[in-house]
């Protein structure tokens, strides 16, 4: 394909495309009626709705007409599986197969809205028709998730519609690599995957260090449990993902890329590849990519169950076919990364940023967001919140809006004890600063991290000796061996741990604990040993009083930590 | 999905390792195939795997045991996978684990006499949104609670 028939084909796609924006197109159909087909909703039982509409449908005669479409995940997973019907937007939620069935019938056939499955209001208890009516996506902006739950992901027509690969043939056609860094360095994008580096200060490095290949590389390794921002993303608009590293191959002067996918996540693996495929044949991947002289390729690398992996310096040896384990920074890998070359690595959501910051220009993406974090970022919401799924926003948007409007508030009614955000690297956050904007540094200064977008809310009945337990428990299990302080510290924090919530805290194990959480964050070699000690600081900065009840009188103020046992048993 | 243990056909495996001659870099991705085809990495295989891509044994062996998805026992015919990442956790995923181990007779990381099943417990199945999930196979289970397991267990012979 080469830029002038890409326009054409997206001519056309937009034109099928229509019925989603409420207007009939000339393809003769009449509806397009979308299922969500993220993990969540699979898990919910989406297949069989899927197949029992397309079996009435089928039988009904209604094929001319009715277009059935499984798309990627689209956020609001608890109310799952999802059915929304265009051209109206009708969303339909916690979908039957026999539902399904009279969906078709009433709705496609006679032309009447099924009242019982939309989505009642829990504020005003009205009906709501239309997903964007809903309260948990009243406050998003959606600029990652542009696409997720709304086009077939396996669609390359469907990406191309909504201005997919508009950013790359601008890119090759017209920039200079330097002005396409410089674009990415205005947006004031900064990496999601936690640490939150510039963006456009990496890339630029990459471009300059000297070395030849050059390489571009995905990191899709997301294990901090309680997230899956990259997994949806991954499903649901692998395409966006593509075009980003493509972008930045061309700005950083690299012609090979690599994603590295977790193994956990077969269904993205195999929308990334599809989206691989898809992208070679129609010339936007591979040699002299649309006629303009630009050659790039993208692998992807399967990991295979280990959470350091998701360290840049331990993804980049694991690519290798190496153990994945960290090596000391400097050098960085822009100087020095996939096989000993110049390398960007950069997180799932970062790429997928990259294409709208092109198309619509740095200073767009920098006018949202707060001064030092622009842009928006997702949160997987889970834990004991009554809405839970994807949402992205803002930054700069309160935890409270995040948590009691777009999440609904706490479960059963329960009192927010905390929340905790970037996973066993972060810290939980009291109630009592749920007020807090949320950017890298107003979260850093409350002892945890924006990490990769992780947000557990966790109430009253929850004990934070036993969730810091619980996160240590990870972070020695997880930890690769290499270095001391985490291999052996972690371990011995664990201990501490362990014996408080058992009742046979020694004298002080408190002190002790945080003198050691200090040593290690201090000491550590990577990332995972550096932060690990960092949901310790955070729970007895704000929950000393906690630890002391269990620590002195032996006491779990929740319940959830197993005091009765007594030593003899508990060493079992 | 994890076959019989000593159904792996060796020589397609023999095949696959070929095309990957002298390229330690592919050595996850062999090692993931064996593990995918064979239901484990057996020592022969790895044996082979080392001299056709130019790496010492225990440089195979540095490698394999450092990533959870490789094991050196056989599996069973159906992976039971238990979620214990923090909103799992959070939502009661102890009591799950308790009932399936009751339930299989065996312990996390084991297999069941009968080879029927083998039971892992992971960090993070990202389906956190449904708390506590489990995952058969490649069916997902959410909002699992204890009684639900012997129902589960059932579809699986």
């Amino acid at each position: 394909m080469n830029t002038e028939e890409l326009t054409k084909l997206r001519h056309t796609a937009r034109e099928a495309l229509r019925l989603r924006e409420g207007q009939l197109p000339t393809d003769g159909f009449e509806f397009h009626v979308l299922v969500c087909g993220g993990t969540g909703c699979v898990s919910s039982g989406c297949k069989s709705v899927r197949n029992a509409l397309v079996d009435e449908v089928t039988k009904r005669g209604l094929e001319q007409k009715v277009r059935v479409i499984e798309t990627g995940c689209l956020g609001p997973c608890n109310l799952g599986p999802i059915v929304t019907v265009y051209p109206d937007g009708v969303f339909y939620h916690k979908v039957t197969a026999d539902d399904a069935v009279f969906i078709v019938r009433e709705h496609l056939e006679q032309g009447r809205v099924v009242q019982g499955l939309l989505y009642r209001s829990p504020e005003t208890g009205q009906l709501l028709r239309t997903w964007p009516e809903i309260p948990f996506f009243r406050k998003q902006r959606r600029i990652v998730l542009r696409n997720c739950g709304l086009i077939d992901p396996l669609s390359i027509g469907e990406y191309i519609a909504r201005d997919g690969y508009a950013a790359l043939p601008r890119v090759l056609g017209g920039m200079t690599p330097e002005a396409v860094i410089e674009e990415v360095r205005k947006s004031g994008l900064r990496g999601r995957g936690g640490a939150g580096f510039p963006t456009g200060v990496k890339w630029d490095a990459a471009r300059r260090a000297p070395g030849n290949p050059k390489y571009v590389v995905c990191n899709g390794d997301e294990g901090d449990p309680g997230a899956f921002m990259d997994r949806s993303v991954l499903e649901g608009d692998p395409h966006s993902v593509l075009e980003g590293m493509a972008i930045c191959g061309y700005a950083v002067d690299a012609a090979k890329g690599y994603a590295y996918i977790r193994a956990e996540y077969p269904l993205a693996i195999e929308n990334f590849q599809a989206a691989i495929d898809q992208a070679r044949a129609g010339g936007l991947l591979g040699r002299n990519i649309l006629d303009l002289g630009f050659d790039f390729d993208v692998e992807i690398r399967v990991g295979a169950g280990a959470f350091v992996c998701g360290e840049e310096t331990a993804l980049l040896n694991s690519i290798a076919g190496k153990r994945g384990e960290p090596r000391p920074r400097p050098p960085f890998p822009a100087q020095c990364g996939l096989f000993d070359k110049p390398t960007v690595i950069n997180n799932v959501e970062t790429w997928a940023n990259i294409p709208p910051i092109i198309t619509n220009g740095g200073d767009w993406y920098a006018a949202i967001g707060t001064e030092k974090s622009k842009g928006t970022k997702v949160f997987a919401l889970a834990g004991k919140v009554i809405n839970t799924g994807l949402v992205e926003v803002p930054l700069g948007t309160t935890l409270r809006e995040v948590v009691c409007d777009i999440g609904g508030g706490v479960k059963d009614g329960k009192k927010l004890k905390a929340v905790q955000t970037g996973g066993p690297s972060g810290g939980a956050i009291p109630a009592e600063q749920i007020d807090t904007p949320i950017d890298y540094e107003a979260l850093a200064a409350l002892g945890s991290i924006m990490g990769s977008g992780g947000m557990i809310v966790v109430d009253e009945d929850t004990c934070m000796v036993d969730l810091a337990r619980f996160f240590l428990e990870f972070v020695q299990d997880e930890s690769c061996g290499k270095c001391t302080p985490c291999r052996i510290g972690t371990r011995r924090m664990y201990e501490i741990l362990t014996r408080l919530s058992q009742g046979r805290a020694q004298k002080g194990d408190v002190d002790l604990l945080i003198e050691l959480a200090h040593v290690i964050k201090n000491s550590a070699l990577c990332g995972l040993g550096q932060t690990g000690p960092n949901p310790v600081l955070s729970t007895t900065a704000n929950y000393r009083h906690e630890y002391d009840l269990h620590a002195l009188e032996k006491k779990c103020p929740t319940g959830a930590c197993p005091m009765r046992i007594k030593p003899a048993q508990a060493r079992k | 999905m994890a076959q019989l243990v000593d159904d792996y056909d060796r020589e397609s495996l023999t095949c696959f390792i070929q095309t990957h001659r002298n390229q330690p870099a592919s050595l996850i991705q062999v090692l993931s195939h064996i593990q995918q085809t064979a239901g484990y990495l057996p020592k022969p295989v790895l044996v082979e795997v080392s001299e056709k891509l130019g790496l010492s044994l225990t440089e195979v062996y540095s490698t394999a045991s450092f990533y959870a998805f490789f094991t050196f026992r056989p599996r069973g015919r159906h992976n039971i996978v238990l979620c214990n990442g923090t909103a799992c956790y959070v939502k009661g995923t102890g009591a799950v684990r308790a009932t399936l181990e009751r339930e299989l007779g065996i312990r996390a990381g084991d297999t069941t006499a009968d080879r029927r099943f083998s039971l892992d417990v992971v960090r993070c199945l990202g389906c956190c949104a449904l708390a506590p999930v489990v995952m058969v196979d490649k069916d997902v289970y959410a909002g699992v609670d204890p009684a639900k397991v012997p129902e589960i267990l059932n579809k699986y012979q």
